[in-house]
C-alpha cells in the first residue's frame, strides 16, 4: 500500500518534471483503469442475470406456466402428518410453508443437541486410559463417518423402526408409554388450576442456580473454598415445583395414550419418522464432532496436562477444567461447519417422508402448484438464513471462546 | 478481450435461455434425433414396467409406442425417461422428454397452470383404498382415525384430504417418495391403508409379500383420468398425439386389429381404409405418412389388445374394463370421428 502509493506520486512528479499532461495518459491512469474494469465487470453481470431472468419470465409466459407469489394465499388442499402449529387441509401453501419450516427447526434443533453430546461424549472417551472405552470410541466415529447419511436413514426407519410391532401389540412400559410402528407415545401432564404457579417456582429455581453459581464461584476465588454447585442446583430445581405443587395440592392430572380404534390417541406421540431422521442425524453428525473433539483436545500441548497434574488436580478435572476449555478454540469452528450441515442433511426427510419444508413445500406444493422457481428460491432462502443465524451464534460464541492474549 | 469475452457470454446466454421456447417444432426433433423421449413411471405394473432384459412394457408405455410407430414408423425407437410423481412436469416443461405417459391425472389446475396439455385420457381411474384383511374393515367410512400411505406430489392427495373432510373422519398421512417405498411403509404397518388410484392399488397389491391378504374397498372417491401429457405452444405434436389414442380407440371400434389390419386397407370398408390411410389425407394432415394409422395398429395393436396384454385378462392385473370400455359396449370411451 505504502510502495504504491510512493510509485504513484514518483510517476506523478515525473509528468510533472517532463512537462506531460495527466490528461493525454487518462487511460493509462491505473486508478480510472481498475474503475472501469470493475464498472464493465457488475454492468456485465447484471446484464446477464438481467438476461437469464427476463428471459425465464418471458419463456414461461410464452409456454403458459403461472408465475407469481399469489399461489400462496390459496389454500393447500392436503393435510401434513405433523404439525407444531394447528394445521388442515383448508389452510394456505403459506402456512404449509411455516409448518414445514418449523418441522425442520424442530428435527434440526434436536439433532444438533444429540449430536453434540455424542460428539464429545464420543470425542473424550478417544482419550480414556481404558482400551475398550477408547476401541468403542473409534468404532463408533469410523462406522457412523464412512456410511452414507441416506443409507443410515433408512436402515433406522425400515430396518429399526419399523420392525416394531403393530398398534394393538405396542411395547409398553408400565401401561403408560408405548412404543410401536406407529411411533412412541408418552404420557402428558395437564395442568389445572394453580398449576401455573408450579411453572413460576420452576423458572425462580433455574435463576436461583445461576446466582447460586455466580455466588459459589466467587467464594471458591475469594475464599478456595467449593461449594457442592451441581446437587444444590439439582435440589431447587427439582425441590421448588415440588414443593409449589404439594402446597397448591397436585393440581395435574396425567393424560395417558389409550388406544382407540387404529391408534394410540392422548399424550404425547412422536412419530417413527421424526426418531428415524433424528437419530440417524446425531448419531452420523456426531460421528464428525467426537473428531472435531478429539482435534481440538490434541491441539492443546500437553505440558497443560502435566502443569494441571503438578498442581494436583484429579484427571476429570484436569480435563474439565484445563483441556477442554482450551480445546474450544479449535472445536467450535469445526462445529460451525457441522451444525450447518445437520441442517442442510435434514432434507434426507423426504426419503421416509418426514414432513419438513423440503418435503412439504419443495415436495407436494411445488407439484400441486407447479411453480418451480417460486417454491424452490423460497426454500433456499430459508435454509440460507437459517444457516446464517447459525453462523453468526457460532462466531458470537467463538469470540467468547477465543485464545484472548495476542 | 474481456469486453469480447462478456459479448460472448451474453450472447451465448440469451441464445441458450431464449432456445427452448422457440426452437423447431417437437415433430422435427424427434425426426432428427430419430427417437421418441418419453416419460414413465418407475415401475408401475401394468402401465409402465421394465423386465429383466431392460423392455419397457405397459399401457402406458404403448401410448409411447404407437406415437413412435405413427412419428418414425418404429415403435421400438424410445427413449424411456423414469421419473418420480415430483418430477414429472419438471422433465415434461425442461424439454427433457417429448411426452409425458405415466398414469398422470387430468385436471384442471394441471392443464392451466403447468404450461402442458392433456392429449386425451388413456385409462379412466378413480382413487380408492387398498388395506389389509386382518384390520377386518370392508368399508372406507370406517377408517376413521386411521393412518395412511399416500405417495406425495400425487393429485391422491388431494382426493383424500377432501374425503375425510366431508366425512367427518380423522386421518394421518404419511407421504412417501416412490410408490416402493409406499408400499414397504403400508406392509410394515406404519399405516392401516394405502391410497392411490384403483389401477396402481392393483398393481401395488400384486408386488405385496402376500397378495390375497390384502383387500381393495369397494369405495372410489375421486375421478382419476389418466392420459398423455405434451408441452403446450407447440400444435402439431398435441395433434399428433391426440390423434394416436385416438386411432388406437377407433380401430378397436371398427374391429381392426394388429392381425387384420393390413388386409384391410385393401379388403376394409370406406371407414377402415380411412383410418389406415389407404384413402383420404388424415396422415398428411397431421405431418405424418399416410400409413401412420396403419404402423400403430400393427406394431402395438389396437386400445383393447394392449388393454389386455398389460392390465386385462392377458395381465397378472386382471383388470375388467370397467368404464374403459367402448361406448358401444357400456363404457365410455370414444374416438371423435375419424374423417
Amino acid at each position: 500500500m505504502f510502495k504504491q502509493k510512493t510509485l504513484e506520486e514518483t510517476k506523478a512528479a515525473q509528468r510533472r518534471s517532463t512537462g506531460q499532461s495527466s490528461a493525454a495518459s487518462f487511460y493509462n491512469n491505473p486508478s480510472v483503469r481498475s474503475l472501469f474494469y470493475q464498472v464493465a465487470l457488475i454492468a456485465g453481470l447484471l446484464y446477464f442475470f438481467g438476461n437469464i431472468i427476463g428471459n425465464t419470465l418471458a419463456n414461461m409466459e410464452a409456454t403458459g406456466i403461472k408465475t407469481g407469489f399469489d399461489f400462496l394465499d390459496s389454500a393447500a388442499g392436503y393435510d401434513v402428518l405433523m404439525s407444531l402449529i394447528s394445521f388442515e387441509s383448508q389452510d394456505t401453501y403459506l402456512r404449509v410453508f411455516v409448518v414445514g419450516f418449523l418441522n425442520t427447526l424442530l428435527v434440526s434443533a434436536i439433532g444438533i443437541v444429540f449430536a453434540t453430546m455424542l460428539g464429545f461424549l464420543f470425542g473424550v472417551m478417544h482419550f480414556s486410559k481404558n482400551l475398550l472405552v477408547r476401541k468403542l470410541a473409534q468404532v463408533y466415529v469410523e462406522l457412523f463417518r464412512n456410511v452414507p447419511l441416506l443409507l443410515q436413514v433408512f436402515f433406522w426407519y425400515f430396518a429399526v423402526l419399523a420392525s416394531l410391532p403393530s398398534a394393538r401389540q405396542s411395547l409398553s412400559l408400565g401401561e403408560a408409554f408405548f412404543l410401536n410402528v406407529r411411533g412412541l407415545y408418552m404420557p402428558k401432564l395437564v395442568g389445572g388450576d394453580l398449576s401455573e404457579w408450579v411453572w413460576v417456582a420452576l423458572g425462580a429455581a433455574i435463576v436461583g442456580v445461576f446466582f447460586l453459581r455466580r455466588w459459589a464461584k466467587a467464594r471458591q476465588d475469594a475464599t478456595g473454598q467449593q461449594f457442592p454447585v451441581f446437587y444444590a442446583s439439582l435440589g431447587m430445581v427439582i425441590g421448588a415445583p415440588l414443593l409449589v405443587a404439594l402446597l397448591t395440592g397436585l393440581p395435574f392430572t396425567i393424560e395417558f395414550p389409550v388406544l382407540k380404534g387404529f391408534n394410540y390417541f392422548g399424550g404425547i406421540s412422536v412419530i417413527p419418522e421424526l426418531m428415524a431422521l433424528a437419530i440417524a442425524l446425531s448419531v452420523y453428525t456426531g460421528a464428525f464432532i467426537a473428531e472435531a473433539v478429539r482435534a481440538g483436545v490434541q491441539a492443546v500441548p500437553h505440558g497443560q496436562t502435566e502443569a494441571a497434574r503438578s498442581i494436583g488436580l484429579r484427571e476429570d478435572k484436569i480435563m474439565k477444567l484445563i483441556i477442554v476449555p482450551q480445546a474450544m478454540r479449535v472445536i467450535v469452528p469445526l462445529l460451525n461447519s457441522e451444525y450447518q450441515s445437520l441442517v442442510k442433511n435434514s432434507t434426507l426427510a423426504a426419503a421416509i417422508g418426514y414432513p419438513d419444508l423440503f418435503n412439504v413445500f419443495v415436495g407436494t406444493a411445488l407439484n400441486q402448484t407447479g411453480q418451480a422457481i417460486e417454491t424452490i428460491f423460497m426454500t433456499i432462502i430459508v435454509y440460507f438464513v437459517v444457516n446464517m443465524v447459525i453462523s453468526f451464534l457460532m462466531n458470537r460464541f467463538n469470540n467468547a471462546v477465543a485464545l484472548v492474549s495476542r | 478481450m474481456f469486453k469480447k469475452a462478456l459479448v460472448v457470454a451474453s450472447t451465448a446466454a440469451v441464445t441458450a435461455f431464449s432456445g427452448a421456447a422457440s426452437a423447431d417444432g417437437t415433430l422435427d426433433q424427434v425426426k432428427q434425433r430419430g427417437q421418441l423421449s418419453c416419460g414413465v413411471s418407475t415401475g408401475l405394473a401394468g402401465f409402465s414396467q421394465r423386465d429383466e432384459n431392460g423392455v419397457w412394457s405397459g399401457l402406458d408405455v404403448d401410448v409411447c409406442r404407437a406415437v413412435a410407430a405413427a412419428v418414425l414408423g418404429d415403435s421400438e425407437a424410445v427413449q424411456y425417461k423414469p421419473l418420480t410423481a415430483k418430477e414429472r412436469f419438471t422433465a415434461l416443461a425442461s424439454g427433457e422428454i417429448d411426452i409425458l405417459s405415466r398414469n398422470t391425472t387430468w385436471t384442471h389446475t394441471r392443464d392451466t397452470s403447468l404450461g402442458i396439455n392433456f392429449a386425451g385420457t388413456n385409462f379412466y381411474d378413480g382413487a380408492s383404498f387398498m388395506v389389509m384383511k386382518d384390520l377386518g374393515v370392508t368399508s372406507a367410512t370406517e377408517l376413521d382415525g386411521a393412518n395412511a400411505c399416500i405417495q406425495a406430489g400425487t393429485s391422491t392427495e388431494l382426493a383424500i384430504a377432501d374425503y375425510f373432510r366431508e366425512m367427518n373422519m380423522s386421518y394421518s398421512p404419511v407421504t412417501f417418495d416412490t410408490s416402493d417405498q409406499t408400499r414397504a411403509g403400508f406392509e410394515s404397518g406404519r399405516c392401516d391403508f394405502l391410497t392411490s388410484d384403483g389401477s396402481q392399488l392393483a398393481a401395488l397389491r400384486i408386488g405385496l409379500a402376500d397378495p390375497s391378504n390384502a383387500v381393495i374397498l369397494p369405495e372410489v372417491i375421486s375421478k382419476e383420468p389418466l392420459g398423455p401429457v405434451v408441452r403446450q405452444g407447440d400444435d402439431q405434436w398435441f395433434n399428433i398425439v391426440k390423434w394416436s389414442l385416438n386411432a388406437m380407440i377407433e380401430a378397436e371400434e371398427q374391429g381392426v386389429t394388429s392381425k387384420n389390419a393390413k388386409n384391410r386397407t385393401v379388403t376394409g370398408n370406406p371407414a377402415n381404409k380411412r383410418l389406415l390411410g389407404a384413402e383420404g389425407e388424415l396422415g398428411s394432415n397431421l405431418g405424418l405418412s399416410s400409413d401412420w394409422a396403419l404402423q400403430i395398429v400393427t406394431q402395438v395393436g389396437n386400445y383393447g389388445e394392449s388393454y389386455e396384454r398389460n392390465v386385462g385378462k392377458g395381465s397378472p392385473l386382471q383388470l375388467d374394463r370397467g368404464l374403459n370400455q367402448l361406448w358401444s359396449k357400456g363404457g365410455i370411451l370414444y374416438a371423435p370421428a375419424m374423417r
